[in-house]
C-alpha cells in the first residue's frame, strides 16, 4: 500500500527564450520535493515552449526555442521537450495545453497498463493510481493569476483544481501570499505544492538575452550547446529584442474579446 | 587604438573548491568581461588553485578529488585552467605566497613544461601562446599581470583578526591587484573606504557587480548532496558524475576537521597579539 505512489508528470509552460540552467533546476527541485511527499512518483517532465502567437517582446521563432530546449535537455533522462503548443498558430491557453498533455499521458498509460494486464492475465492492475499532470512554475507565476484579463476564471479553477500546481519559490512568502489572496487558489490549497529554493539563483532568460546583446559571456548560465546554437543562428540581437514591440500580449487581446470577471474581486 | 597598450592579465582564484560550482566558473567569466570592457586589459588565462588539505577547513575533502573535479569542470573552457601546486603542499600556504608562486611561474613559462599541471597539452600551448604573443610589441617580452580573483567575502575577510598578515594584504593588493565579484547588497566600496590598507591601493582593486543573483555556494551543494537531493545544473554534469562515482559528500565527510582550528588562525593567533 505504501509503495503505491501516484505517477506524476510535471509540465512547464513558458517562453524558454532561451532555456536556461535555472529552468532545468526547477524540474530537479520539484521532483525532489514531490518524491519527499511520499505520495508521488515523478515519471516525466515536459518543457512546452509557447507559440510565436504569444506576441511577447523579443520572442524569437519557436523553431529556435524548441531546438535550444532539445539541446539543453539532451543530457536529462526524464525531462523532454514537446512541440505541440509551439506549433499552434495562435497562443494556447495553459489549461488547454494541460488538457492536451493529460490526454496524451492517459493514452500512453492505458497502453502500458494494457500490456501489463495481458502478460499477467491479471486485471487488478487497473486499480493502481492513475497518473496526474501538474503545472510546474516559478513563484512569480502565481501572481499572474491576479493580473486582470490574463486568465479566465474557469481556467484558474481547472489548472489549480483539476490538475494542480508545483511552484518553486526563492525564500520569501510571496507564493503563500498569492494563494492566500486568491479564493480560487485557497480553495485548492491541497493541490498546490510550494517548493522552497534556498539558494538564490535568478538566471532569468531576460538577463541572458541582455548579456548576449551586449556581447557579454553567458557561459555556465545556459548549456554550452545552446550557446553554440545561439551564435550559429545569431539569435539574440538588438533587432530580435524589438520583435513584437508594442504588440498586445495575445492572452490579453484574446481574453478581452470575452467577458472576463477579474479574479476574486 | 594605435599606441594604446593593452595589459595582458592572468586571473588567479584561490579557495577550497569543495566542490567547484558553476558560480566559481561564472566569476571568471564576469571578471574577464569586466576587465576587457575597460579596453585596457586582455585576459589571457584563468587559474584555479584549490587549497591544500592542511587548511583544515571543516568538511574539506581530499585535495586530489577537489583538483580532479575542478579539472573536469574546466574541460569545456578554452582559457580557465587548474593548478595543483598549492593543493600538493603538505602545509597550508599563505595566499600571498601562492600569488608569488604563480607570478614567477608565468614569468618563466617556457621552463616549466615539466611542472605539475593538469591542463591538456593543446590547451596549455594555446594559453602559453596567448601569454607570450603580446598584443603590443613593446610589452611582448613581459609576462602578464597577475590578479587575484575573489568574492566580496574574501575582501571582507581581510578585516577578520588573525586570518591575514597585514603585509600579505599589502603585497596582494599593492603589487598584484584584486578583482572582486560582488552581489547586490554587499558594499565592497564602503569596505575599501573603511580600510586604510585597501584605500591606499584602491586603484588596484576592481569591483565587478553581478546583477544576476547567483549564490550557489559549495556549502549549499554539500548540504543538498548529504540529503540526497539533486544538484544538477548547479555544477557541471561531469562533476556531478564524479561525486556520485566516488560517493564524495556525506554526513561523515562533513565532520572532517570538525574540531580543528583553521590553519591560518592557528598560525597567526600567537604571532599577532601585538
Amino acid at each position: 500500500m505504501a509503495t503505491c505512489r501516484i505517477p506524476l508528470v510535471l509540465l512547464a509552460c513558458g517562453s524558454f527564450n532561451p532555456i536556461t540552467n535555472q529552468h532545468m533546476r526547477l524540474f530537479e527541485l520539484a521532483r525532489d520535493h514531490m518524491h519527499r511527499t511520499g505520495q508521488y512518483q515523478v515519471v516525466g517532465g515536459i518543457v512546452s515552449p509557447v507559440s510565436d502567437g504569444y506576441g511577447k517582446q523579443g520572442l524569437v521563432l519557436a523553431q529556435h526555442r524548441v531546438a535550444m530546449a532539445k539541446l539543453a535537455l539532451q543530457s536529462s533522462d526524464w525531462v523532454t521537450v514537446d512541440e505541440w503548443e509551439s506549433r499552434q498558430p495562435d497562443w494556447t491557453e495553459t489549461a488547454v495545453t494541460m488538457r492536451y498533455h493529460y490526454g496524451q499521458i492517459l493514452q500512453k498509460y492505458k497502453k502500458t497498463t494494457g500490456t501489463l494486464m495481458d502478460s499477467n492475465g491479471n486485471t487488478t492492475f487497473i486499480s493502481s493510481p492513475s497518473p496526474q499532470l501538474k503545472l510546474l512554475c516559478g513563484a512569480d507565476f502565481l501572481d499572474t493569476f491576479k493580473t486582470p484579463g490574463l486568465w479566465l476564471d474557469e481556467h484558474v479553477e481547472e489548472v489549480a483544481g483539476r490538475f494542480g500546481l508545483v511552484c518553486v519559490s526563492r525564500g520569501g512568502l510571496q507564493p503563500e501570499l498569492a494563494v492566500h489572496e486568491s479564493d480560487t487558489l485557497s480553495r485548492h490549497q491541497q493541490n498546490i505544492f510550494l517548493v522552497r529554493e534556498w539558494v538564490r539563483n535568478e538566471t532569468s532568460a531576460t538577463e541572458v538575452r541582455r548579456a548576449l546583446r551586449r556581447g557579454a559571456s553567458v557561459k555556465y548560465l545556459i548549456p554550452d550547446s545552446v550557446i553554440e546554437y545561439i551564435h550559429q543562428h545569431n539569435l539574440y540581437t538588438e533587432d530580435s529584442e524589438r520583435r513584437n514591440k508594442g504588440t498586445v500580449l495575445r492572452p490579453l487581446a484574446k481574453q478581452a474579446q470575452k467577458p472576463v470577471n477579474s479574479l476574486d474581486d | 587604438m594605435e599606441g594604446h597598450s593593452v595589459t595582458r592579465v592572468a586571473l588567479l582564484a584561490c579557495g577550497s573548491f569543495n566542490p567547484i560550482t558553476n558560480m566559481h566558473l561564472r566569476m571568471f567569466e564576469l571578471a574577464r568581461d569586466h576587465l576587457e570592457d575597460t579596453g585596457n586589459y586582455r585576459v589571457v588565462k584563468g587559474i584555479i588553485s584549490p587549497v591544500g588539505d592542511g587548511y583544515k577547513k571543516k568538511g574539506l575533502i581530499e585535495a586530489c578529488h577537489r583538483v580532479e573535479m575542478a579539472r573536469l569542470a574546466t574541460e569545456s573552457s578554452d582559457w580557465i585552467t587548474v593548478d595543483a601546486w598549492e593543493s600538493l603542499q603538505p602545509e597550508w600556504v599563505e595566499t600571498a605566497k601562492v600569488v608569488r608562486h604563480h607570478y614567477q611561474k608565468l614569468a618563466a613559462v617556457e621552463q616549466n613544461n615539466d611542472d605539475v599541471d593538469t591542463v591538456k597539452f593543446a590547451k596549455k600551448r594555446r594559453i602559453e601562446e596567448n601569454c607570450h604573443q603580446g598584443s603590443s610589441h613593446q610589452r611582448s617580452r613581459d609576462s602578464p599581470q597577475l590578479m587575484l580573483l575573489c568574492g566580496a567575502d574574501v575582501l571582507e575577510s581581510f578585516g577578520v583578526p588573525n586570518l591575514w598578515k597585514q603585509e600579505d594584504i599589502a603585497e596582494i593588493v599593492g603589487r598584484f591587484g584584486l578583482i572582486c565579484i560582488t552581489r547586490c547588497g554587499n558594499e565592497p566600496q564602503k569596505f575599501i573606504h573603511q580600510s586604510d590598507a585597501l584605500w591606499k591601493h584602491r586603484k588596484n582593486i576592481h569591483v565587478v557587480h553581478e546583477w544576476v543573483t547567483n549564490d550557489i555556494s559549495a556549502t549549499h551543494v554539500r548540504r543538498a548532496l548529504r540529503r540526497g537531493r539533486s544538484v544538477r545544473y548547479l555544477l557541471p554534469d561531469a562533476v556531478v558524475h564524479y561525486i556520485q562515482d566516488h560517493e564524495l559528500y556525506s554526513a561523515e565527510s562533513e565532520q572532517k576537521n570538525a574540531d580543528v582550528i583553521l590553519a591560518p588562525l592557528q598560525r597567526y593567533a600567537g604571532a599577532s597579539s601585538s
